[in-house]
C-alpha cells in the first residue's frame, strides 16, 4: 500500500486508469458519473484511503467538479477520509450480532490493540471501527478487513488475538 | 424433506461454477425463455405463478414488470439491488456466494422480459468478493454464449454489469439506488414519478431484488402452475430466510411458504431450537424493520392459530398483535436478551443511515436515540416512554421513502408488546443495567428443552 500525505498530489499509474477505462465503459456515453463509487474503492485499494488530492484528480478524470467527488465520499461511510492502520478492522455492531456478543468482541479488541474507535496503533498496522450489519447476521460476531473485504465470522477473544497474530506476523514478512 | 427451487443443488461441489452449474441443468430456462416464449409470455408466467417480491415490500413481480413504460427509441434497464443492509437479512449474499450462477440466468430471464439490453447488479461495497465472484460467472456465461450479442442466435443483446455500493443502507431503497448507481449520494427520491417511467438516467426502470429474480429461473423451468401450487393462498412458492440470533443452527434456510414458524425454529430441518438449552423470549420475524412479536404471538396468531410463515399470517392481527415477512430476517431472541437495549441499537442504526433529507426521520431517529438510551442506561422517566409513542407517530408516514416508518416500527411495537419491560428499566435503573427482565407473561409457551 502507498502511503500519501494528505496535500501531496496524485497521479495515477497506467494499470490503474486503465481500470478506471474499463469501468467507464460500462455506462452509457455521457454518464461516466456512474462510475465515481467502483473508482474511489480502486483509489481507496490503492492509497488505503481518500486525500483531497485523489479526489480532484478523480473529478478530473471523470470530468465532473471535485464537490461532486467529495460529496459522495463524505455520504458513504466504506471510505476513508483520514489515512487507517494498514489493517482497518471493521466490526459488526448491530442488533443481531450483538446477540451473539458482538459488544464483548469490540471490547476484546480495544483492549487489546490498545486504541479506542477510530485510532490508529502506534505502529501504524491497526485501526478499528464499530460498523452496521454486514448482512452476515447468522455468523456472529463478525468482522471485515478492506480493501478485499475478507470477512471473519463466528469470532471469539480467541480467534480475534490469532488473526490480530497473524496479521502482525504478515505485516513484518 | 421440504422441496428446494433455489438452493437444490447448494451442496454440489463446484456448484458456483459455470460448468457444474449448466450439468445440474442451469440456463436451461434462458433457452426455454429465448427459444419458446415472447417477453410478454415470460412477463405472464411470472404473474401467474404469484411470485412477490423478495426484498421486502411483497409486490407482485409480474405486476411491476407489466407497469413498465416502453417508450419508443428509450433504453430501458434492469437493475439487481444487492444491497441487502436491513439487519437479520443475509440470503442474498449467500446465494450469491454459492450459487452465483441463479443470479445470472434469472438476469437474462428478466432483461428478456423487460426488453433491457444493459442490466446492473448494485451489490453492497462490502461485499467485495461477492462483486467478484458474480463478475466472473458472468464472464464465464458470457464466454458460453448467455451473455453478449445475439444471445442463442435468437437476435436479443444483453451485457450485465456488477456496480459497488459504498456502504449505506439507505441504498437499498430503490430510487435512493438509483442515484448511487449515477454516481450519486443516496437521496430517495419523490415519488411519483416512479421508476417503471423515470428509473435509471430518467430512462423506465424496474428494481428487483436478488431472489426475486433468480426466482423467476424455477418459474420457467417448472411453469407458473407448479410453482404456484407450492405455498398457502397469495404466498406462493419457496422462501430464502435468514435465521440469525440464539438459535442452535443459525444460517440461510429455503423454506415452502406455509411452513409452521414453530416448526421453522424447533424442528432439526431448520434452526433446531434455541441455543443453550434457553426460551425463546421475542422474534423479529422480517429484518428489523418489521414490529417485534414476544414468543407467544410468534408462535400463535391472537385467534390461537398456529402462525405460519405467509406473508398473510406473519401480518394476521396487523401492528396489534401481528407482524410483516419483509425481508425474511428472522431473529430470534432469548430469555437473556434485554428488549430495551436492542431497540436503541436498532434506531441507533436507523438514525446512522438516515440520509438527512426530511426533518421527521433526520431529527426524529435521533430523538429516539438518545431517549432509549438514556432509558436503558437507567435514567429514563415515565414520560420518556410516551415520549417514545408521540416520536414515532410523527415520523411515519411524514417522510420520502419508508426509511422513516422502518425506524418507527421497532420502536412502537417493542413498546405495545414489552411495556412492562421499559417501565422496570425506568423504576430500577441500577438493576436494569446489571440484570435482564426476564420472561413475563410473553414467554416461549413450549417446555424448556433440556440442554
Ligand atoms: C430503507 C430501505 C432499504 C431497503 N433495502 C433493500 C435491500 O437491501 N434489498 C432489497 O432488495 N430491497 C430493499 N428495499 C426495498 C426496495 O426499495 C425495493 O422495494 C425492492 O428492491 C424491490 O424488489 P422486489 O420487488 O424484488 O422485492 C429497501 C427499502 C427501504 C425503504
Ligand atoms: S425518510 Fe429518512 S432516509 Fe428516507 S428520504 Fe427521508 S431522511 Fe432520507
Ligand atoms: S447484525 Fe452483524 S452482520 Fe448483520
Amino acid at each position: 500500500m502507498l502511503s500519501v500525505k494528505h496535500n501531496e498530489p496524485v497521479e495515477f499509474t497506467e494499470e490503474t486508469l486503465s481500470k478506471f477505462a474499463e469501468i467507464v465503459a460500462r455506462y452509457p456515453e455521457g454518464k461516466q458519473k456512474s462510475a465515481l463509487l467502483p473508482v474511489l474503492h480502486e483509489v481507496q485499494a490503492t492509497y488505503g484511503w481518500l486525500s483531497a488530492p485523489a479526489m480532484d484528480s478523480v473529478a478530473a478524470y471523470l470530468n465532473i467538479e471535485p464537490i461532486e467527488v467529495y460529496e459522495v465520499a463524505t455520504f458513504y461511510t466504506m471510505f476513508f477520509l483520514q489515512p487507517q492502520g494498514k489493517y482497518a478492522l471493521e466490526v459488526c455492531r448491530t442488533g443481531p450480532c450483538c446477540l451473539v456478543g458482538a459488544e464483548r468482541i469490540m471490547k476484546h479488541i480495544e483492549k487489546r490493540l490498545g486504541v479506542k474507535e477510530g485510532e490508529v496503533t502506534p505502529d501504524g498496522l491497526f485501526s478499528w471501527r464499530g460498523v452496521e450489519c454486514l448482512a452476515a447476521c447468522g455468523y456472529g460476531p463478525v468482522l471485515q478487513i478492506g480493501p478485499e473485504y475478507t470477512f471473519y465470522e463466528n469470532l471469539t477473544e480467541e480467534s480475534v488475538d490469532k488473526l490480530i497474530e497473524e496479521l502482525t506476523e504478515k505485516a513484518k514478512s | 424433506m421440504a422441496r428446494k427451487l433455489l438452493l437444490t443443488h447448494i451442496d454440489v461441489p463446484g456448484i458456483n461454477t459455470f460448468e457444474v452449474y449448466r450439468q445440474k441443468g442451469g440456463y436451461r430456462a434462458v433457452e426455454k425463455a429465448l427459444k419458446t416464449l415472447t417477453p410478454d409470455e415470460v412477463v405472464e408466467e411470472v404473474k401467474k405463478s404469484g411470485l412477490r417480491g423478495r426484498g421486502g415490500a411483497g409486490f407482485p413481480t409480474g405486476m411491476k414488470w407489466s407497469f413498465l413504460a416502453k417508450p419508443e427509441g428509450v433504453p430501458r434497464y434492469l437493475v439487481c439491488n444487492a444491497d441487502e443492509s436491513e439487519p437479520g437479512t443475509f440470503k442474498d449474499r449467500y446465494l450469491m456466494t454459492h450459487i452465483p450462477h441463479a443470479l445470472i440466468e434469472g438476469m437474462i430471464i428478466a432483461s428478456y422480459a423487460l426488453g433491457a439490453n444493459t442490466s446492473y447488479i448494485y451489490v453492497r461495497g462490502e461485499m467485495m468478493p461477492q462483486v467478484r465472484i458474480l463478475e466472473r460467472a458472468i464472464a464465464e456465461a458470457k464466454n458460453a454464449g448467455f451473455l453478449g450479442k445475439n444471445i442463442l442466435g435468437r437476435g436479443y443483446d444483453l451485457e450485465l454489469y456488477v456496480q459497488p455500493g459504498g456502504g449505506a443502507y439507505i441504498c437499498g431503497e430503490e430510487t435512493a439506488l438509483l442515484e448511487s448507481l449515477e454516481g450519486k449520494r443516496g437521496n430517495p427520491r419523490i415519488k411519483p414519478p416512479f421508476p417503471a417511467v423515470s428509473g435509471l438516467y430518467n430512462c423506465p426502470t424496474v428494481v428487483n431484488n436478488v431472489e426475486s429474480i433468480a426466482a423467476t429461473v424455477p418459474i420457467i423451468n417448472e411453469g407458473a402452475e407448479e410453482y404456484a401450487k407450492i405455498g398457502i393462498e397469495r404466498s406462493t412458492g419457496t422462501k430464502l430466510i435468514s435465521a440469525s440470533g440464539n438459535l442452535n443452527k443459525p444460517g440461510v434456510y429455503e423454506i415452502e411458504l406455509g411452513l409452521p414458524v414453530e416448526e421453522f425454529i424447533y424442528s432439526d430441518e431448520y434452526c433446531g431450537g434455541i441455543a443453550n438449552g434457553k426460551r425463546l423470549k421475542a422474534v423479529v420475524a422480517g429484518g428489523s424493520s418489521v414490529p417485534i412479536l414476544p414468543a407467544n404471538l410468534i408462535l400463535k396468531t391472537l385467534k390461537g392459530e398456529s402462525r405460519l410463515m405467509t406473508y398473510e399470517s406473519l401480518a394476521d392481527g396487523g401492528f396489534q398483535s401481528g407482524t410483516m415477512m419483509g425481508s425474511g430476517g428472522f431473529i430470534a431472541f432469548d430469555e437473556d436478551q434485554c428488549v430495551v437495549r436492542n431497540t436503541w441499537n436498532f434506531t441507533r442504526f436507523y438514525h446512522h443511515e438516515s440520509c438527512g433529507q426530511c426533518s421527521p426521520c433526520r431529527e426524529g431517529t435521533g430523538w429516539m436515540e438518545k431517549v432509549l438510551h438514556r432509558i436503558e442506561f437507567g435514567h429514563g422517566s415515565f414520560s420518556d416512554i410516551d415520549l417514545l409513542v408521540d416520536v414515532s407517530k410523527k415520523i411515519e408516514g411524514n417522510t420520502i421513502c419508508p426509511l422513516g416508518d422502518a425506524a418507527a416500527w421497532p420502536v412502537a411495537s417493542a413498546i405495545r408488546h414489552f411495556r412492562d419491560e421499559f417501565e422496570w428499566h425506568i423504576t430500577s435503573g441500577q438493576e436494569a443495567q446489571r440484570r435482564n427482565y426476564g420472561l413475563a407473561h410473553y414467554a416461549d409457551p413450549l417446555e424448556p428443552v433440556a440442554s
